[in-house]
């Protein structure tokens, strides 16, 4: 090797960026994310008919387009009913609707966001809600 | 016939992933065990390309000097351009590795009728190389919120930078339409200048189409597919702490997208994308302008035949006695 | 030959073929090449494969183990030059260097892109040194070794003048130069070069300069520029040779005993020597400061220049002094230090006029002229008369090996503009660091080649030509023989009315001597201002 020394270094810096995320991970790295559903406004529905506007599939996909129209629809439409596929009639209000059942943003929302790293601008606006404990 | 064998060649290996995973199910073969051997090829590659490099000795000192030397006091040197210190290499060569400073320079000359020949500032290459590695690193950081939990603050930060417009949601990131315009640029270049197309050889075209796919197949989990992020992470968390799941109903595009990275990490070692490693190591850019005032010493210099002076004088010794030269043999 | 008009020979068609330039067999035009090498100058140095053989003929008489001879000489050299082994593998080819070459300018020839020059190389250096290029063949770049292609490299090794333009705009510093160097090195092993380079190098290893100068000749000489001189100054100036005690040994290119160009800047050097009195000793054995050696492999270089520091050592001077040349400083400052050093028998350069220590050059102990004589001005230790000079209006023309090589801009500008009132730089996309090169450079200043040298010169001809139509410049200024000996007929060409000069010849006419008689003439006996009618 010629000029060993710097190649060798440079190398380490190289590899070592690389496999930075095998060395520090973080302190969590096992942890999985747990979203809770087991708020007293959804105990309080029947077991067989507690479903959100969509099916769930369709609201873990598409939940951030579907409140991005709903603002649309809503503050620059003035469209106030959302009708699911079900044909059921909704309110379509992020604090009102939504936030009335998953009243536990901490152990709903930010569950998965933060898990992902998902900074949602829901809160930039919206004042969110107080949860006790 | 480069560019079509590329773009066939990265067909050819998006086909792959929907026989693999689509028909025969080879969820861990393709979310794992590939993704695995591929990253040990990119590391163990590059090391040892370097290393080659390295075992090959540097004999001469030969920088291009793009300034004033550094003689007299009285004469203002080019401590960059025409580095005379560790300290201007430094900054050269970071100029270099950072803003491309040589390709900065570009103009373009155009011989007119007259002859006139003029030239331009030609800025445009500069421009899309910048624009294309800088997003590309972004973006790669962007990632590695999938690689660490909880995810570090600058990864965020960078993140709700490059969403920083918040159009539509998810939240449009600059950097993905810069990178996939800065392709494109780079990939149509190369169709459009005539300079450029004759020289395009398929190691050319062929790491545009596939960092073009990725970039594509990026976009299409993020905006279109809405790919299942929280299983996607426990994959590559999985992957971090050697005990690897694959989640169940991950969209196809993901190990679509999760291929064609596979497959560049392991081609990157054996292509010119190596100018990643090897800008670091050229002699004409990292060696100060000091070969007077320093000896370079070349390893395998060896003892050459000469003519001696005593040959000489005896070839013309009365030649130079008749012009009056003094000689060391009457 | 019969040269085309310029508005003809600057018609060029940046055309390319419509097969691929691999599957695109060289053609070798007339015009464009050198004559191949006679057998006797491969003989006096001991070159392989010495024979007589023609370009123009079908069969070039290689050795029949040509093939291996080649491919092991390339193996061997990517594993002695990091920069050899660099360059070949981390082209992208982007093409910011296609249209930065004159020849490409020039001539259109798509093979001579930097780029595609290199990519000749390339592609056997994959097929034969690399996994991928082994495998994957054309899809990898990669191709077959012929006599065609050797032929191919043969031709476009002699088409590039190793200035370094093309590197000093790649983002990663690839040197075309070093690989022109290089390809040159490989197929000098089977015996091809040009006679244009092989001649010199064969006068220089048994007479110690190109022109195969004998010592008494080069003493002729040197008595009738003294002539020359006392014509002018009416001073008898003396210059010795071989002297030994000298304080400095003064190495210069022989071309400048030769050319009528060369001769006066010569004359500059011996007057300023005289008026400050310098110990100054030159060397017939070490009579050449260039080295076409460079131009044919890396050991012949050195075994050329060896001859210099041996010198110096045998006549025990303190330090070398180097007149005006281009390759020759690429060499002393690129290579000669590394191939002969470390240099502990001289001393450390300092000036005997003004006590300045030549940092830059303290450990090969080697000056630049016009590092010398730029100090001298800045002491104020010339009286110099920069009227004498006001018939011309001068241009600089910087040489590709000491701008790329060497960053040697201001010296020679500061002298200029202290020996001459009328100085305007050409456009700065074609000076100083983005210097064209003049087209002959490298071993190419053959007249065979006639065409190719025009085609070469036309962005430095242009350039002149603006400055002579937009300032009235009608002289060019350089500090390179092979600039000297060879602009004057591309500058005739491209931009008529302007002449070429050395820098010395420039301060050779404004220095006013000690005890000289009153000047009516320059150096060349043409009248100065205000005395035409004398």
């Amino acid at each position: 090797m010629y000029n060993g020394g710097k190649i060798v270094i440079g190398l380490l810096i190289f590899v070592g960026l690389v496999i930075s995320p095998f060395l520090l991970k973080g302190d969590k790295a096992t942890a999985k994310p747990d979203p809770k559903v087991d708020t007293p406004e959804i105990l309080k529905m029947p077991v067989g008919e507690r479903t959100c506007v969509e099916d769930k599939e369709y609201m873990k996909a598409e939940h951030m387009k579907m409140l991005n129209e709903w603002r649309d629809w809503v503050v620059r439409d003035g469209l106030n009913i959302y009708t699911s596929k079900a044909g059921k009639e909704y309110t379509m209000s992020l604090q009102n609707t939504c936030m009335k059942c998953h009243s536990n943003k901490s152990k709903f929302c930010d569950e998965c966001h933060n898990y992902v790293g998902v900074k949602p601008y829901c809160w930039d606006c919206h004042i969110a809600p107080k949860e006790e404990g | 016939m480069g560019i079509l064998f590329s773009f066939f060649a990265v067909v050819a290996l998006i086909v792959v992933v929907f026989v693999g995973v689509q028909g025969a199910n080879l969820h861990y073969l393709f979310g794992v065990i590939i993704p695995f051997a591929a990253f040990i090829t990119f590391i163990v590659g590059i090391v040892y390309r370097v290393f080659r490099w390295g075992k090959v000795p540097v004999p001469f000192r030969i920088p291009t000097t793009g300034g004033q030397q550094t003689s007299f006091p009285w004469i203002k040197a080019s401590r960059i351009d025409n580095p005379s210190s560790a300290l201007g290499v430094a900054v050269r060569m970071a100029l270099e590795v950072l803003l491309f400073r040589s390709l900065f320079r570009n103009m373009r000359s155009e011989l007119r009728d007259g002859p006139k020949l003029s030239y331009a500032s030609s800025k445009w290459l500069w421009l899309g190389g910048i624009a294309f590695h800088y997003t590309f690193l972004i973006i790669l950081i962007r990632h590695m919120r999938l690689f660490f939990e909880p995810v570090p603050g600058i990864i965020k930060i960078a993140e709700s930078l490059d969403g920083f417009f918040q159009v539509g949601a998810p939240v449009v990131y600059v950097t993905d339409v810069v990178f996939l315009g800065a392709v494109t640029f780079l990939f149509l270049r190369r169709v459009v200048i005539p300079q450029l197309r004759y020289i395009s050889l398929a190691a050319d075209y062929f790491p545009l189409f596939l960092i073009g796919g990725i970039g594509v197949t990026g976009v299409l989990m993020r905006y279109f597919f809405k790919t299942d992020v929280v299983g996607i992470k426990e994959l590559t968390m999985g992957w971090i702490t050697f005990s690897p799941v694959v989640p169940q109903g991950i969209h196809i595009i993901f190990y679509v997208h999760l291929f064609l990275v596979s497959s560049l990490l392991a081609y990157f070692p054996m292509s010119k994308l190596m100018h990643m490693a090897g800008v670091f190591l050229s002699p004409t850019r990292n060696l100060a302008n000091t070969n007077r005032a320093e000896l370079h010493v070349n390893p395998w210099n060896y003892p050459v035949k000469v003519h001696t002076y005593e040959e000489y004088e005896d070839d013309y010794r009365e030649f130079m006695k008749s012009a009056g030269l003094p000689v060391e043999k009457e | 030959m019969a040269v085309q008009k310029p508005e003809e020979l600057s018609k060029v068609v940046y055309t390319f073929p419509s097969t691929p330039w691999m599957d695109t067999p060289v053609e070798i035009k007339k015009g464009i090449f050198c004559w191949g090498n006679k057998e006797k100058s491969l003989k006096a140095v001991g070159f392989p494969n010495p024979r007589q053989w023609s370009v123009t003929d079908e069969d070039w008489k290689l050795p029949d183990n040509w093939k291996e001879i080649f491919i092991e000489g390339l193996r061997e050299r990517v594993d002695k030059y990091r920069s050899f082994r660099l360059f070949l593998d981390i082209c992208v080819r982007c093409g910011a260097c296609a249209d930065k070459c004159h020849f490409y300018i020039g001539g259109g020839d798509p093979k001579n892109m930097p780029v595609l020059r290199a990519e000749l190389l390339r592609s056997i250096y994959r097929k034969y040194c690399t996994t991928s290029g082994k495998i994957m063949g054309k899809v990898a770049g990669a191709r077959e070794l012929t006599t065609s292609v050797i032929k191919e490299l043969w031709y476009y090794a002699y088409q590039c003048t190793e200035c370094r333009r093309c590197s000093l705009f790649c983002p990663y510093g690839i040197d075309t130069a070093e690989i022109t160097i290089l390809i040159r090195e490989l197929v000098n092993l089977l015996g091809l070069n040009i006679e244009w380079i092989a001649g010199p190098v064969a006068n220089c290893w048994k007479t110690g300069n190109h022109m195969g100068l004998l010592p008494h000749t080069i003493i002729d000489i040197v008595s009738e520029f003294k002539e020359a001189i006392y014509q002018v100054t009416g001073l008898k100036v003396d210059l010795s040779y071989n002297r030994k005690g000298a304080e400095i040994l003064f190495v210069h290119p022989s071309g400048e005993y030769f050319d009528p160009n060369g001769n006066v800047t010569f004359m500059g050097y011996m007057m300023l020597f005289h008026e400050i009195g310098l110990d100054v000793t030159l060397s017939t054995y070490s009579s050449e400061g260039g080295n076409f050696g460079f131009f044919t492999s890396n050991e012949m270089a050195k075994r050329l220049h060896s001859k210099i520091y041996a010198e110096a050592k045998r006549l025990k001077v303190k330090w070398i002094l180097g007149g005006e040349c281009g390759h020759m400083w690429r060499v002393w400052h690129q290579y000669h230090n590394t191939w002969f050093g470390p240099v502990d028998y001289l001393e450390e350069p300092v000036s005997p006029i003004t006590g300045t220590k030549f940092e830059n050059a303290k450990s090969n102990k080697i000056v630049h002229i016009t590092e010398f004589t730029a100090d001298l001005i800045r002491h104020g230790k010339l009286n110099l008369d920069p009227k004498r000079n006001d018939k011309y209006v001068v241009t600089f023309h910087d040489s590709c090996n000491t701008s790329r090589a060497m960053g040697l801009f201001e010296e020679p500008r500061y002298i200029i503009k202290n020996v001459c009132n009328n100085f305007y730089e050409m456009p700065p996309q074609t000076i100083r660091e983005n210097t064209f090169c003049c087209g002959s450079g490298s071993g190419l200043n053959a007249s065979e080649n006639m065409e190719l040298r025009l085609r070469g010169a036309l962005p430095r001809g242009n350039a002149v030509r603006h400055v002579r139509d937009k300032f009235g410049v009608n002289t060019l200024a350089n500090i390179c023989q092979i600039d000297r000996a060879t602009l004057q007929t591309l500058v005739d060409y491209w931009a008529k009315g302007v002449a070429v000069r050395g820098v010395h010849e420039l301060v050779g006419n404004a220095l006013v001597m000690k005890g000289e008689k009153e000047r009516t003439t320059d150096l060349r006996g043409d009248p100065l201002p205000g005395k035409e009618g004398e």
